[in-house]
């Protein structure tokens, strides 16, 4: 019976390993171990469960299996667009500025926001918390690295969101590889955090957390929103993904929306 | 889909949920259009979202969707699957395993094989499937290619298929 089998699986990887997939999207996260599953050679998922507890090479390839998310930069163009229209005034009214980027993954939507404050002339007074769970990505986001292959659609992304600038400006290119600006990099702090087991780590004025909450199932969406909640100023903005909302959360009521289509939302005093 | 839906009544209950391969950028003035003519109600679906009778959804772009087995949607954004997203494999896989016996899994006009091992899944998990006649199909890949790997319950054309869904539904209502 495969839900038990993963069930078990999961409480393994969080007794184990302090990573807790339990309250993740059920649908979602059998698809991943199933794909887990068929890619290792294993043949059941029991097998995946002893593997885990005793090859911490393999409990590390399914921590990655389990939580790779695909990020462009500037995704949701039209997000972007309402960004600059609707909350970079409100950030201005700011002496300083502190933004959470909650769940960054490999770093392009950080970058995205870096571009944006810079191109703004906020980016001096501005600290950028760039955070994920995944050490990897995390990794991989502090060095800016991206494919040159990539930038053709980033590029597009940038000028439909009103970027006006020579998008190649912001990064040089090296053969297959693009690496983005010293200047993008200054103000941002990588650093890992866990939006299921880990609590506020400083107030700020701006959170964004798009993509990362789908993943969650309902109960878990509310903890994190409460997090979030926490973790804002009053007149705060939080901004998610373009289909999730605080519909279904305890916090509903806490915030009016700035942009109900692009899901960007003011924390009430 | 526009004939589909200006053909299926009004008490259709059976929840509908389309998969369509749609450009990430799309807006959904489409959808708009689309319930003009229709006389179910059709919505992109919101996360989390619960399935309910009488609701035409569809999948947004530059998402995957799943449904869990409490009968709400999930979206995902994991790689593109058969250059899709969302994909028909994605979708009717995790509607086989919520759903199982209870699913009728349609493929109409396409031009790639994405639905393919889905419409296998929904038939292993015990589900009804249905093809468009690739003669009549505007592309018929999509519906040629589930043709070719597994024994399909009924291959019809549109309005063939829309008569069968009403049928079995009335079926369903009339137990």
């Amino acid at each position: 019976m495969p839900e038990l089998e993963i069930s078990l699986l999961l409480e393994a990887v969080y007794q184990k390993y302090g990573y807790d997939f339990r309250q993740y999207s059920e649908a979602h996260i059998k698809r991943r171990i199933m794909n887990s599953k068929a890619m290792s050679g294993l043949e059941n998922i029991s097998q995946m469960q002893s593997k885990v507890l005793n090859d911490e090479a393999f409990a590390s390839k399914l921590l990655q299996d389990l939580s790779i998310t695909v990020t462009e930069m500037f995704r949701d163009p039209g997000f972007y667009k309402s960004l600059r229209e609707n909350v970079i005034p409100v950030l201005k009214t700011y002496p300083f500025i502190k933004i959470w980027h909650a769940g960054c993954s490999t770093g392009e939507e950080a970058y995205s926001m870096a571009i944006i404050m810079q191109e703004e002339g906020l980016y001096d007074r501005t600290t950028i918390y760039a955070t994920d769970f995944n050490q990897q990505a995390l990794s991989q986001a502090k060095e800016g690295i991206f494919s040159n292959s990539m930038m053709k659609e980033y590029t597009t992304n940038y000028q439909l969101s009103g970027g006006k600038e020579s998008f190649s400006g912001y990064y040089t290119s090296n053969y297959d590889n693009v690496i983005m600006n010293q200047s993008l990099k200054k103000n941002i702090v990588w650093a890992n955090h866990n939006l299921v087991t880990d609590s506020v780590f400083a107030e700020v004025h701006l959170i964004l957390c798009r993509n990362v909450l789908i993943y969650f199932d309902r109960n878990l969406q509310n903890k994190v929103q409460r997090l979030f909640y926490d973790s804002l100023v009053n007149g705060g903005i939080l901004c998610l993904g373009s289909k999730e909302s605080l519909r279904f959360t305890d916090l509903n009521e806490e915030y009016t929306e700035l942009d109900k289509k692009q899901r960007i939302f003011k924390k009430d005093y | 889909m526009k004939i589909m839906f200006s053909l299926l009544p009004e008490n259709f209950s059976t929840p509908i949920i389309i998969v369509q391969h749609i450009s990430a950028h799309s807006d959904n003035q489409w959808i708009k259009l689309l319930n003009d003519k229709s006389n179910l109600p059709i919505k992109e679906t919101d996360e989390k979202e619960k399935i309910e009778r009488g609701n035409v959804y569809i999948a947004p772009p530059n998402y995957h969707l799943l449904i869990e087995k409490d009968k709400t949607f999930s979206l995902t954004i994991d790689e593109r699957v058969n250059y899709a997203r969302p994909s028909i494999d994605v979708m009717f896989e995790s509607a086989a395993e919520a759903y199982k016996n209870k699913l009728i899994g349609v493929i109409l006009t396409g031009s790639n094989n994405d639905g393919t091992k889905g419409m296998k899944r929904i038939q292993e998990c015990g589900g009804l499937t249905i093809v468009q006649d690739p003669a009549t199909a505007e592309s018929s890949y999509m519906p040629a290619s589930v043709i070719a790997a597994m024994q399909v319950d009924y291959v019809l054309p549109l309005n063939g298929i829309i008569a069968l869904l009403i049928k079995i539904t009335q079926l369903q209502f009339h137990k």
